[in-house]
């Protein structure tokens, strides 16, 4: 009976309800926030740098012998980078012709016919583990299965690394675009009659256009921008080539080249290729962007 | 009677041409599951590629190859011990350095610190960090970051040099500078990544623990980063895996030295760096030797990402 005494409300004692500006848990929430804050201007800097620093250096050198001429002799200025320009985008067309059917048709087995299954699960898996592969992997791989078959390096080998690069960027994009079309027009499509074949080659393809186009840029700002695939798949070259079948200059290479071999002239032309590398990526970067923004069926 | 003829010569045609159109169909469906399946293939032909290439290398110095230093094509006697320890190194600073930052942007970018308007360029922005190339970031690194550097190096050297890391005479090309160069390269990918997984988070985790008293910055470090934990470690490993593989930066900045220092001020050199600047000139044996080399890269990284997908795999399924 004792024990069961009735028990004593607390003394109502007053509860501070309003945020303490100078406790410490507001104190420490400011101090992560600025901190999180400074380190997201600290991030940007280098980028700002990087522009900068590369369209002061690149920027005198833009004229036409940079896109007509050759390069010089070591020592001697002059001349451009006409031959490497050239030979990137023959590199680049090659690859493009390799990864792009495959990429898409596979991103189009992926979301029209294996979403959810079991080998579709893999294909992914697959896809993720081989974007992540070094890219230096890629051109040992084109060297062993290209060059050492054919014997000598060449345009196509370079081409074949940089397709192991483009594939699952091709594959995986187009596949997140495609699954954006909605399932009522494949239902209609269906519905009067048409085949999977003819659902896919004549709707969903159409309507996923802009993602199709917005993969097959990402992976060519992507591909365009490797050098260590191609040092020893496409390998250099100091004149005008276009045969596939020889060594190309690729513009990735030669800022490579020109960057770490003691003259200046050759320096000045290493910024003025990586300027118009960079102008090339993030005009593509930012328009793949706007192409992604404005997907809406 | 001409009218049940008709019909059945109808049906007959549609038949046919239901045959063909079904065959296309078919055909259609197994192209593109051979395309799908082309990707397992490719990366699993990669690896046999060139671990049958690598054969002679890897016949001829077992796995002794990764514990020797030695790197002698007169001779044709290859180890790689520098260059792993290269990579692991410059892949920690790297780490060490990206991890609080890129941490730190996600959830600063994941909050709603700012206004829209403001934070999707600073994203987009960090995002373009990830497509400069690397073979420019090793031009402006050797040009303008190791002379803006070199004034902090030398302060490191001069004031820290009882520390081992850092006890030389400092140097432009070291694995310090790729390790920083590294940072920034993988910091757009942990940013990405982490700031996804904290963004997909469902709602009431932040509205419960904010009922319960707790403040913002409480919310975020003892509610929703231990709940995009799996996340957060898979962005990281991913970052590792490209840290490890980069290849033109690491060429053009580690110094490309065959040799182990303690001091991260020293040049060094990593697996990738070696392939990238002997491969050009190298003979029969020392090109199974890199290929070896290039073998045990590919491992590293391919475990590194499966790890990697497994984990991020893992927590989008408990998510969703």
């Amino acid at each position: 009976m004792t024990g069961l005494s009735q028990p004593k409300m607390p003394e109502p004692s007053s509860v501070q309800l309003e945020k303490v500006w100078t406790s410490m848990r507001n104190l420490f929430g400011i101090f992560m926030t600025g901190l999180t804050g400074l380190f997201a201007v600290i991030a940007v800097i280098p980028l700002a740098a990087i522009v900068i620093n590369v369209a002061e250096k690149g920027l005198p050198l833009i004229n036409l012998d940079l896109f007509t001429k050759l390069p010089p002799p070591p020592g001697l200025s002059g001349g451009g980078l006409g031959n490497a320009i050239v030979g990137t985008l023959i590199v680049l067309a090659v690859a493009v012709a390799i990864s792009v059917p495959i990429g898409v048709l596979g991103a189009v087995w992926l979301s029209e016919f294996g979403r959810g299954s079991k080998i579709a699960y893999w294909v992914r898996f697959s896809a993720n583990v081989l974007s992540g592969v070094p890219a230096i992997i890629a051109g040992l791989f084109a060297y062993t299965i290209v060059v050492m078959t054919m014997g000598s390096f060449s345009a196509f080998a370079g081409g074949v690394a940089l397709s192991v690069v483009m594939l699952p960027i091709v594959m995986r994009t187009t596949e997140e675009g495609l699954v954006l079309v909605p399932e009522e027009v494949r239902l209609a499509a269906f519905g009067l009659g048409a085949t999977r074949f003819e659902t896919v080659s004549r709707v969903v393809l159409p309507a996923a256009l802009p993602s199709i186009a917005t993969a097959v840029t990402l992976a060519v700002a992507r591909a365009g921008g490797e050098a260590a695939p191609l040092l020893f798949t496409a390998l250099n070259n100091n004149f005008w080539s276009t045969d596939l079948f020889r060594p190309i200059a690729t513009l990735s290479v030669q800022v490579y080249f020109f960057a770490i071999i003691p003259y200046r002239p050759q320096q000045e032309l290493a910024w003025a290729g990586a300027l118009v590398l960079l102008a090339i990526i993030l005009l593509v970067s930012v328009t793949s962007r706007f192409l992604t923004r404005k997907r809406v069926y | 009677m001409t009218l049940s003829d008709t019909t059945a010569t109808d049906s007959t045609a549609i038949e046919a041409k239901k045959n063909t159109r079904y065959y296309l169909d078919q055909a259609f469906y197994y192209i593109t599951m051979a395309f799908a399946l082309a990707i397992a293939v490719a990366l699993g032909w990669i690896v046999i590629q060139i671990g049958i290439t690598a054969l002679p290398a890897i016949q001829k110095f077992g796995l002794g190859f990764l514990a020797s230093t030695t790197w002698d094509p007169v001779r044709n006697i290859y180890g790689v011990l520098p260059q792993i320890y290269g990579t692991l190194v410059s892949a920690i600073i790297a780490l060490l350095v990206a991890v609080p930052l890129g941490l730190g942007i996600a959830v600063f970018l994941s909050e709603d610190f700012l206004p829209t308007f403001v934070s999707t360029p600073i994203a987009f922005a960090i995002e373009l960090l990830a497509a400069i190339p690397s073979v420019v970031i090793g031009l402006w690194g050797i040009f303008v970051l190791i002379p803006f550097l070199a004034p902090f190096y030398r302060f490191l050297s001069n004031y820290l040099g009882w520390i081992p890391l850092f006890s030389s005479s400092p140097r432009g090309n070291s694995i310090l500078t790729l390790g920083l160069v590294l940072a920034f390269m993988i910091l757009p990918l942990i940013t990405s990544i982490s700031r996804g997984t904290l963004v997909s988070l469902p709602p009431h985790l932040r509205q419960g623990a904010m009922a319960l008293g707790a403040t913002r910055w409480e919310t975020i470090l003892r509610v929703l980063i231990p709940a995009g934990f799996s996340g957060i470690v898979g962005s990281i490993m991913l970052a590792l895996g490209r840290a490890m593989g980069e290849t033109m930066a690491a060429a053009m900045l580690v110094g490309n030295a065959n040799r182990i220092n303690i001091s991260i001020l020293e040049p060094g050199s990593t697996i990738a760096s070696l392939i990238a600047s002997q491969f050009g000139e190298a003979g029969r044996e020392q090109v199974a030797a890199l290929l070896y080399a290039g073998l045990v890269l590919m491992i590293l990284t391919l475990i590194v990402n499966i790890l990697a997908e497994i984990i991020i795999k893992k927590f989008q399924n408990v998510e969703r």
